[in-house]
């Protein structure tokens, strides 16, 4: 009889058990967990990257109408994303920061960000993502066959070249020029 | 002819001397020896050192080149022998062009202006500094033949399965053991109270005691005690449970495109702010639009084989997750098709609408690691959420963190006054201010 007791207890302790580790397993790292009240952590307005129907492809995040102009202090760039762009840049196209706004320290920070991890962080065309066979045919900056100058850096920075994407999206005007000058002393140390 | 001989000069393995001071009655055969040699050694020194090639090929034609594939520029597997039986150009043509294309075109050379033309006008940059070993090491490279296409064997994921089933096998003999077992303890116990009937023994040996939860029922000092534990023991988890809700930390949805963190930020050791370039800058880290997926994808089109293999383990092939970027961003291997998909990432960290949080005040200002909050991204295959984003964890990190004031005149003044009030030298967030309900709440 004792006997007995003993098994039923125990059937029951092991039946909360299982309801327990049930209750914990369901809870699913791949779904969001519940909320109080939904619409105060849900924004009325549309936000950024939401889907809408407001516009044809479906999406909020819209690329500005052609032509259009960002507050504040902005000057478009008007030389051409070809060739000929490229080789008038290279020719005439100067930094327009003066010696006293050329900061090294802010270019170095990101320089260090977005061109090191290809062009290395001494500009020798060795940085780990070519050291690691991952990308390839990056030139040292004091390549003689290209002789990059402040306007080519700019440009190409600006646009792109061959392999090399643009950088116009990550970096705003005043920063690609940080960087052009951080470039060319990169390219000044190099040739030494 | 007299170019080989120079160049069996040149080859040091040649044993030509040998050869000349070996016994007249062997001339002939020494003869044809020479000439052998002559042969083989010409060809030798023509094809140039291929690992040489290679290194060279990686440095400076791998940006707009690759062998198999056109890329900025065309393929170049065979280009040599290519040239000589489909154009008939030679070495030297070869040879001017990659010094000095554009001179070429100039001259109105009737290929070079063909490929200028249909590579979009694209001039290929002049490379003076090669030298003609240089040239026939890079050409010796290109006329390696193409590596056998590595083929994911089905030996490989077999052990693996087997594994799987043998583990099972093991487990289910393991289960059926048991049950075996109970059912011979069931049987063992009738038997015996079959032979104890049989012997007329009374094997019921009843406890007149009370049972045990009429005795417990009965202590009122027990029931209460009980009660009282069970109470603030429930209330315990109760109140867990709700200060969990609306708490996604651990968040780990699955993507529509398989991103590795593991791989970019961890491997290849690319800077997080690289790809979420507004968090220096704005209020949001952004997701990275697929233009910047472009920037390095463009020429990475296919992982390397221990880079797929390492996928196996997680159950995804990463080429295939190149190719749905492809399909997203409209790029056919050469060229974009302008048919662009959206990507429909799921957002993980996402902070009710009625706080502010602003990513460049803490990245750039504070100069605070992106680890602190999103944890070891670097290690993560899929991205889940580290950090709890709930208010006190908010506050207690502003309480910790002292502000980094050294050399920031913005807070030389205001750190003074501030220190000399609380009595301390180093100001945390929450001596600043970054209690304030007003900072995050408006």
């Amino acid at each position: 009889m004792k006997m007995h007791i003993n098994m039923k207890t125990s059937l029951k302790y092991s039946a909360v058990l299982v309801l327990l580790v049930g209750l914990v397993s369901c809870q699913k790292t791949s779904s969001r967990n519940y909320q109080y009240m939904p619409n105060m952590y849900e924004s009325v307005g549309y936000e950024t990257y939401q889907e809408s129907d407001a516009f044809g492809n479906g999406l909020e995040a819209q690329l500005p109408a052609e032509g259009s102009i960002p507050r504040g202090d902005f000057m478009p760039f008007e030389i051409e994303n070809t060739n000929e762009g490229y080789a008038f840049a290279k020719a005439n196209l100067k930094n327009p920061l003066d010696s006293l706004q050329v900061n090294y320290a802010e270019g170095k920070v990101l320089y260090e960000i977005y061109c090191g991890i290809c062009h290395g962080n001494k500009g020798d065309g060795k940085g780990k993502l070519v050291q690691r066979e991952k990308i390839l045919g990056v030139p040292s900056y004091a390549d003689v066959g290209r002789a990059i100058t402040t306007g080519s850096i700019y440009h190409t920075l600006y646009y792109g070249k061959n392999t090399m994407g643009s950088y116009a999206n990550q970096l705003n005007e005043q920063e690609r020029w940080q960087v052009v000058a951080y470039v060319e002393k990169l390219k000044a140390d190099l040739e030494k | 002819m007299k170019k080989s001989y120079q160049s069996l000069e040149d080859n040091p393995t040649n044993n030509m001397k040998q050869v000349i001071y070996c016994g007249l009655t062997s001339k002939i055969y020494s003869l044809c020896i020479v000439l052998l040699l002559t042969f083989s050694t010409t060809l030798i020194a023509q094809e140039g050192d291929p690992v040489n090639g290679k290194s060279l090929f990686n440095s400076n034609c791998a940006a707009c080149h690759k062998l198999d594939k056109p890329m900025t520029g065309p393929a170049l597997r065979n280009v040599e022998a290519r040239l000589a039986d489909e154009e008939g150009l030679d070495r030297e043509w070869l040879s001017a062009w990659i010094r000095n294309s554009s001179s070429l075109i100039k001259a109105g050379d009737a290929y070079a202006n063909k490929i200028y033309n249909e590579y979009n006008g694209v001039a290929m940059t002049a490379f003076p500094q090669l030298s003609d070993q240089d040239i026939s090491d890079i050409l010796a490279y290109t006329a390696a033949p193409a590596p056998a296409p590595v083929v994911v064997d089905g030996p490989k994921g077999e052990p693996v399965d087997q594994g799987g089933v043998s583990n099972n096998l093991i487990l289910g003999a393991l289960a059926l053991l048991f049950a075996l077992l109970a059912m011979a303890l069931v049987l063992v116990r009738r038997t015996l109270n079959r032979f104890a009937d049989a012997k007329g023994i009374d094997v019921v040996t009843e406890n007149k005691r009370l049972p045990i939860w009429k005795a417990f029922a009965q202590n009122q000092f027990l029931v209460l005690v009980t009660s009282i534990f069970f109470l603030l023991a429930s209330g315990y988890f109760v109140y867990g449970y709700l200060m969990q809700v609306g708490v996604d930390q651990g968040y780990e949805p699955v993507q529509p495109i398989h991103y590795s963190h593991r791989i970019h930020a961890g491997d290849n050791g690319i800077d997080c702010k690289y790809c979420h370039s507004s968090a220096r800058v704005s209020k949001t880290s952004g997701i990275p639009s697929l233009n910047v997926c472009m920037n390095c994808h463009k020429s990475i089109s296919e992982v390397a084989p221990e880079t797929l293999a390492e996928g196996e383990e997680f159950g995804v092939n990463y080429d295939a997750e190149i190719q749905k970027l492809y399909d997203a961003v409209g790029w056919d291997g050469t060229a974009y098709t302008g048919e662009a998909q959206p990507v429909k990432w799921i957002r993980i960290h996402n902070l009710p609408d009625f706080a502010y949080f602003n990513h460049s005040q803490h990245v750039t200002v504070g100069g605070i690691e992106c680890q602190t909050c999103h944890g070891p991204v670097e290690e993560m295959e899929i991205m889940y959420q580290h950090a709890p984003l709930t208010m006190g964890w908010c506050i207690n990190c502003h309480r910790e963190t002292n502000v980094k004031v050294k050399d920031n005149e913005y807070y030389t003044k205001i750190h003074e006054e501030l220190s000399k009030k609380y009595g301390v030298e180093q100001l945390t967030a929450a001596q600043m201010g970054g209690l304030e309900c007003g900072k995050c709440h408006y």
